[in-house]
């Protein structure tokens, strides 16, 4: 359930636009920044909120590379597998996470903290091997430094 | 150094701000755009320059902004293709990230000379940081009255707004980016009716890539004829970002005049392949072109040039593969991309992709037989009966290599399995 405050400002939001389903992204990524992912439950109330059917925004929401349907861990680790980074170690570096993290593409380490996908080309390849966690990159990366990094993280 | 334009106010580290590119002389285009010029002498001036578009295609900037026609309803949309997804293409976050106020600059005076009073940066989701910038100086700009109502004291307004996408190469395609605008599923849509006619919500829409929009202020400042001097070959005009990745020393962006030789960009600019590795190939621009083997080592990287050579400039990013790299591997990566980034709505592209991609796949793994390659040529022309650019542009990797490179094929084949390994 979308909180009410949250609901009110989305509701001016949309109302401030001539056409409300020009907003459907904005809404998806604040829902989704929110909530994790992208319920059943949220897509069909932001459905509502657009005036468009849930199928019309189910269309969008498994378009995209970075709307998640499913539920994800707090930090999602996106590894660009373009073909600048596929020259430049991408198959190491995917494999050291996989060992760190115990986990495959598209599962959730048992702690619930790190969910691992793949990406195309982010368009960092003058700093390859890159990654991406929650919209943020992260470019030359080596062992050592996805150790720092993913230590970085808040818990 | 060679001259910078677009670079200018290139910094380490830093963004230039809006002081320092008015200092530069930014916004002075605009002033003399809305106080000096008539919107169809705007549009003259950007023909007369011979301003191609950047984001690949090459199409005349002034011709398409003369496409909206005198009597096309309003609001008018003009929008800045910042959804950069092209594999190994990184100059518009470069360009962004350097001195962003050109760009709006350039949408300010492109939304003048067709009297579009919306103005949209489609920008996709890995550049958040951009996306923030550009957030932050559009507001910065409308301070200081280059945006909002009445620019400048003139009767033409005009408004940006930032539209962040989710991650779908096919929403950077003119069309399917109009659908992703409005909030449908981006699937490409075939014209007629154009864009410039029939675009957002049905009204005149001008679409343009970041680095296109960039030149725009610089030719109405300094003048076509100076614009077309910067390049180094007769029939270009203007400088080029250049983006370099793969195996160089020294990756990264650089402005360049249009035209310059791809072995001067590698070697001068890039710092050449580091030692021990041999130019074996490189894409000249992007995924979606041909493999230019080392007998193009000396071509001049411009739209006319490639052209005569058979090739695209595309987005002018080289991806440099040496010889100790697979290119049946690398055709396989991207390949494996495109059909990832199909969005299915037709046949060639969303069945012909995979099929390639597996044909690949086996020669890749020392499955491969003599037959698989009469049938990948087959099947990459085929492609092209696609109903947008994305199944093309995907067929250019697979029939170069094919092309120049069918002895590195068959070895996979006759040695069942990858020599590089």
């Amino acid at each position: 359930m979308i909180p009410d405050d949250l609901k009110e400002t989305l509701q001016r939001q949309i109302a401030a636009i001539d056409h409300p389903r020009e907003q459907v992204m904005d809404l998806v990524f604040t829902l989704q920044d929110r909530f994790g992912y992208l319920s059943d439950e949220l897509l069909e109330e932001a459905a509502v909120l657009l005036g468009m059917t849930p199928l019309e925004v189910e269309e969008i929401a498994t378009f995209y590379e970075f709307i998640y349907r499913k539920p994800v861990g707090r930090y999602v680790i996106h590894v660009c597998d373009g073909v600048v980074c596929w020259m430049q170690e991408h198959q190491s570096i995917l494999d050291y996470l996989r060992n760190k993290l115990n986990i495959d593409y598209g599962q959730t380490s048992a702690d619930g903290r790190f969910t691992l996908l793949p990406t195309c080309c982010i368009g960092y390849c003058d700093r390859a091997p890159a990654m991406m966690i929650n919209r943020k990159v992260y470019g030359k990366l080596t062992p050592e430094r996805i150790d720092e990094i993913l230590e970085g993280l808040e818990r | 150094m060679t001259i910078q334009v677009l670079f200018q106010n290139r910094q380490p580290n830093r963004i230039a701000t809006l002081e320092e590119y008015c200092a530069s002389g930014g916004y002075d285009a605009l002033a003399s755009a809305l106080g000096k010029y008539t919107r169809l002498q705007v549009q003259q001036l950007a023909l007369d320059a011979v301003l191609l578009g950047r984001g690949g295609a090459g199409f005349p900037a002034g011709r398409k902004w003369m496409t909206v026609a005198e009597t096309a309803p309003f609001p008018r949309y003009m929008v800045c293709n910042a959804d950069e997804m092209e594999p190994g293409t990184f100059k518009d976050r470069v360009l962004i990230h350097t001195d962003p106020h050109q760009i709006i600059e350039g949408m300010i005076i492109v939304g003048y000379s067709v009297l579009a009073e919306k103005g949209i940066i489609f920008i996709r989701s890995s550049y958040e940081n951009a996306a923030r910038i550009l957030e932050r100086e559009i507001a910065r700009a409308k301070e200081a009255g280059f945006l909002g109502k009445n620019i400048l004291g003139s009767d033409f307004s005009m408004d940006i707004a930032v539209h962040r996408s989710a991650g779908r190469y096919i929403c950077g395609e003119n069309t399917a980016q109009i659908n992703a605008i409005e909030g449908k599923r981006a699937n490409p849509m075939q014209p007629p009716p154009y864009a410039t006619e029939k675009g957002i919500w049905g009204l005149p829409t001008v679409t343009h890539n970041v680095e296109t929009l960039a030149c725009v202020p610089h030719i109405l400042r300094h003048g076509p004829e100076w614009f077309k001097r910067l390049a180094c070959t007769p029939t270009g005009a203007g400088t080029k970002l250049y983006c370099v990745s793969g195996r160089v020393n020294r990756p990264g962006c650089f402005e360049l005049p249009m035209g310059t030789r791809l072995s001067e960009i590698i070697e001068a600019h890039a710092g050449g392949l580091p030692e021990g590795c041999e130019y074996k190939a490189c894409l000249p621009g992007g995924a979606s072109t041909r493999f230019l083997p080392k007998s193009f080592y000396d071509i001049e990287m411009d739209f006319d040039a490639m052209k005569l050579a058979g090739h695209r400039l595309g987005t002018g990013s080289i991806i440099v593969f040496d010889h100790k790299t697979c290119l049946v591997g690398a055709t396989l990566n991207m390949i494996e991309f495109f059909a990832r980034e199909s969005c299915g709505w037709c046949t060639p592209c969303r069945e012909g992709l995979p099929y390639i991609r597996d044909t690949l796949a086996r020669i890749e793994a020392g499955e491969g037989r003599e037959e698989f390659i009469p049938l990948l040529r087959r099947m990459s022309r085929y492609l092209w009966n696609s109903y947008c650019a994305l199944a093309p542009g995907a067929a250019s990797p697979v029939e170069s290599l094919l092309t120049y490179f069918e002895d590195e094929v068959r070895e996979h084949i006759s040695q069942r399995g990858c020599p590089f390994k």
